[in-house]
């Protein structure tokens, strides 16, 4: 089998974006997995010169490559550090297409990674069924039993380390109850989709349901919108940019055929990849003009609360929290201050801010369980700033954040005196 | 590629997991912050010891192997390019403050600190650490030490070299030397720790530094003042130290710098007015206002169209958000930006920048002059494309005259970012060949291999690529 050719790299990366990188090393104190290990090669502008090596012939596609760009989290950080504005996150998802396409010429992609990407993540039912044997599997008392047998050995140690954060998930009769519509509180000023998200809907269910009652409490009808997938950020950050681009288009058309005023989210991780889409059709001029009219429309929960008339309140909740930003929301998405004066506003609540709140947990879409010890290196460190803050709440704004440091709670011996939670999940136990 | 006997030798030293040498780590160890300029090593050793310092050296010095000491890589003028291969040496195990001594008023810390950590350290004793390079945020003290960097602040407190009272640095013979220390009166034979700061790592390899403290000061102000000439804004500068008024810092942006910053940060700057100051003054609360008062009174005398003092830390911030930005800004331009470093006495300052204006004019290249007005220091900012090699060569043609034209108004070619690789062919233009003659003669009796650093300061020694002697 042929590999790709050096031509073929160059037309793939960006080279204008590449050489806009000046190497001036300002994104070195942000990044994580440089501050954690000092490597030149694990830092954003070390990454940008091995692509740019890579594009230029100086360097091949090999295994050594191929890990130095999945070593990365993804985190953007170095985005909101980097005076010249290079798109890092859009460079290194082009690099992995490109450590991928090189594989895919070469061999068969392994099982789990093809049967993840291509047969689970594009088909909700598929992954409401994976959730229904999630669920069983809890309900039945295998999660304790093989906690306890040690069963769990049999699952890779990445796994099973992190399945051990899952908290318990909806059953499939709750998650089939839903009402499609939720109506307005007083007089709807507004319709909102809601992008229910793949993981999200499966093990967060519940947060979910508390962002639409959020919204309708805030006077908007909240429409759950059929047929909408996920939204294709973690193909796009392993490479897969195909599979991102087809699970793209499917939302584009749910949403359009919903008539929405917004397209509401409340995944940092899937938030960021929503508000992209317009920069993955750089080929095709129709879908391109879809994407922008879909992205213009696009908002985290937060970002949208924070603009509509202030949520009233009936329970003060008294405790301590600290919130621990979504690389993506924030570095993503520049929304810092939303989620931080929706907690404000919570009667009784104090939040403290922590050191390095914007940076990466290490949880990172599959990074822990791709690149565990990094991750948990990452996440020691996290906690430890946490642990200064003294709040009894983390309070974080996506998914995999929150797993993250649910499993970070675990790691420090905390259970029982911290938790954490999804922002969402706060403010609705104090309506 | 090193030699196998000599990798098992530099493996035993410093140990594996800290000898790097697969092509992906010696790529990522091929630049620094210079723009175009890279050059692979044949290593990259991170050693963590001072002993370990001084058995890689032996080594090499042996061998004739090249040794590259390195910080963050964050200079700008090629000083940690591997331009004739080698060993390149990361400092940033050395990242520990040993000691925050107050009742001396000194710190003592391993070179790779970054300067940002050493500041917050010593600002949390109410202690003051004044160079502030643009890059502190990820610079090492190593690193400023070794270009004797500058910064914002250095009209008033000076620069690097003004605050580094002693060092542990090692010779490439594995030699282990001191000098200086905590004394702030030491006058025992030559100043040795003078001679180390700026010595670009071709000298030694500094493994261990006590710096200068002083209190911090209680508060600061900001003002910025606009002219419609760039005349009164250097008369303001000059009127304002004639007045025996020494600010923290004047910062200086030409009208091309104004534009392409507003367009950028949408700061609503007045874009008819040809240049702008930003002056800022610390100490204590009552001569502050005292003299941020005179200030604004000069420049308006001087013929500023506009003073504007910042009431609040949060309004200085914001006036300062102008000049913060301006790499930023001029950087997104055109790929490849070229941060220069010019530097004349103050009094010359508007005879440089129309000197500038003037060669940028006459090669065609695109030229923004922003910098340190208040010593002289400017920043002549070329943006271009590196891969546009006939605009490449008249970007080098501009910048050449301008070194000239610095040289002739009593200037230098470089105020704070070093000689390196990039203005190596122009040194004899300050220092004369009599000056570089005495340099290299200095630099042989603490390298007489010439390992360390080769191919920095001088114009090049025509030695070929790795050459190992046996």
């Amino acid at each position: 089998m042929s590999k790709t050719t050096s031509q073929e790299l160059l037309s793939k990366f960006n080279m204008d974006e590449i050489m806009n990188c000046m190497h001036c090393g300002f994104c070195l104190p942000a990044c994580p997995t440089y501050r954690e290990t000092g490597l030149e090669s694990h830092s954003p502008r070390g990454r940008i010169a091995l692509m740019k090596g890579v594009a230029n012939s100086q360097l091949s596609v090999d295994p050594e490559f191929e890990k130095n760009m999945y070593a990365c989290l993804g985190c953007r950080a170095c985005e909101t550090a980097c005076p010249a504005g290079v798109p890092y996150g859009s460079l290194v998802e082009t690099a992995r297409e490109v450590v991928e396409d090189n594989k895919k010429s070469e061999a068969k992609p392994p099982f789990l990674r093809q049967l993840v990407f291509d047969k689970v993540f594009p088909y909700p039912e598929r992954m409401q069924a994976l959730g229904t044997a999630l669920w069983a599997a809890q309900s039945a008392g295998l999660q304790t039993l093989a906690n306890k047998t040690g069963l769990i050995n049999i699952l890779p140690r990445e796994l099973a380390e992190m399945q051990q954060a899952v908290d318990k998930i909806a059953s499939p009769r709750e998650r089939k109850q839903r009402e499609k519509v939720m109506k307005a509180e007083g007089k709807a000023a507004l319709k909102i989709g809601m992008f229910t998200g793949c993981i999200m809907d499966v093990m967060f269910f519940e947060t979910n349901q508390a962002t639409a009652r959020l919204l309708t409490k805030a006077g908007c009808e909240v429409v759950f919108v059929e047929n909408q997938v996920c939204c294709g950020a973690l193909h796009a950050h392993a490479g897969e940019k195909e599979g991102a681009v087809e699970l793209a288009k499917r939302n584009m058309e749910a949403f359009e055929r919903a008539g929405v005023d917004f397209v509401v989210n409340n995944a940092g991780g899937c938030g960021a990849a929503l508000k992209e889409y317009h920069h993955w059709f750089h080929d095709d001029p129709e879908w391109k003009e879809r994407a922008m009219a879909f992205v213009s429309k696009v908002r985290d929960a937060n970002e949208l609360l924070a603009e509509l008339p202030p949520l009233t309140f009936s329970k003060p909740l008294n405790v301590r929290v600290t919130y621990q930003d979504s690389c993506h929301l924030a570095h993503g998405q520049g929304v810092r201050n939303q989620p931080r004066q929706l907690l404000r506003s919570i009667p009784g609540v104090e939040l403290i801010e922590m050191t390095g709140a914007d940076s990466c947990c290490g949880s990172a879409g599959i990074y822990n369980i791709t690149n565990f010890d990094m991750s948990m290196q990452i996440l020691d460190g996290k906690m430890e700033h946490v642990k200064e803050t003294k709040a009894c709440v983390i309070v974080t704004s996506n998914p995999g954040c929150l797993l993250q440091m649910k499993k970070g709670i675990m790691r420090a011996g905390l259970e029982g005196q911290m938790e954490a939670v999804h922002i969402m999940d706060l403010l609705a136990r104090a309506l | 590629m090193l030699d196998t006997e000599i990798r098992k030798k530099l493996s035993a030293i410093v140990g594996e997991k800290y000898l790097l040498d697969t092509p992906n780590e010696l790529y990522a160890y091929s630049y620094d912050a210079t723009p175009i300029h890279q050059a692979m090593p044949d290593a990259v050793v991170m050693p963590g010891s001072v002993e370990e310092v001084s058995a890689v050296l032996r080594l090499a010095n042996v061998h004739g192997i090249p040794i590259i000491p390195r910080g963050s890589g964050t200079n700008l003028a090629g000083g940690t390019i591997p331009v004739e291969g080698g060993i390149v040496m990361n400092m940033n195990r050395f990242n520990r403050i040993y000691e925050i001594d107050k009742q001396n008023l000194t710190a003592t810390l391993g070179p790779g600190v970054v300067t940002a950590d050493l500041h917050q350290a010593v600002e949390a004793e109410g202690l003051f650490y004044p160079p502030d390079p643009g890059s502190m945020r990820i610079s090492t003290v190593g690193g400023n030490m070794a270009q004797c960097a500058g910064g914002m602040r250095g009209l008033k407190y000076g620069v690097t070299k003004d605050y580094i009272l002693g060092l542990e640095y090692v010779l490439p013979s594995g030699e282990v030397l001191r000098c200086g220390g905590k004394n702030m009166k030491d006058v025992a034979g030559y100043d040795m720790t003078r001679l180390m700061v700026g010595s670009e790592g071709t000298l030694g390899v500094i493994t261990e530094i006590t710096v200068k403290l002083l209190p911090l000061p209680e508060t600061k102000r900001t003002l910025v003042a606009y002219y419609t000439n760039l005349v009164d804004a250097a008369k303001t500068v000059e009127t304002v130290i004639a007045s025996k008024i020494i600010p923290a810092t004047i910062e200086f942006l030409d009208q091309s710098t104004m534009k392409v910053v507003d367009d950028f940060a949408k700061l609503g700057l007045p874009l008819e007015m040809k240049s702008m100051l930003l002056i800022e003054q610390d100490g204590p609360e009552e001569l502050v206002v005292r003299d941020m008062e005179r200030i604004a009174e000069i420049a308006r005398q001087q013929g500023a169209a506009e003073v504007k003092l910042a009431q609040t830390a949060e309004e200085g911030a914001k006036l300062l958000a102008a000049r913060r930005s301006a790499l930023a800004a001029l950087s997104r331009l055109r790929p490849t930006t070229i941060l220069e470093d010019a530097t004349v006495p103050r009094s010359r300052l508007a005879e440089m920048v129309e000197e500038v204006e003037r060669i940028a004019e006459k090669y065609q290249v695109q030229i923004c002059t922003f910098g340190h007005a208040g010593d002289g220091n400017l920043h002549p900012t070329c943006m271009t494309d590196e891969r546009d090699k006939e605009e490449i060569h008249r970007v080098e043609q501009a910048f050449e005259e301008i070194f000239h034209a610095a040289i002739r108004l009593g200037g230098t070619i470089t105020g704070e970012h070093g000689v390196g690789m990039a203005k190596r062919n122009y040194l004899d233009l300050k220092v004369g060949a009599g000056g570089i003659e005495l340099m290299k003669r200095i630099k042989a009796a603490f390298d007489p291999n010439n390992i360390m650093n080769p191919g920095k300061m001088f114009a090049s020694s025509g030695r070929r690529r790795v050459v190992v002697k046996r």
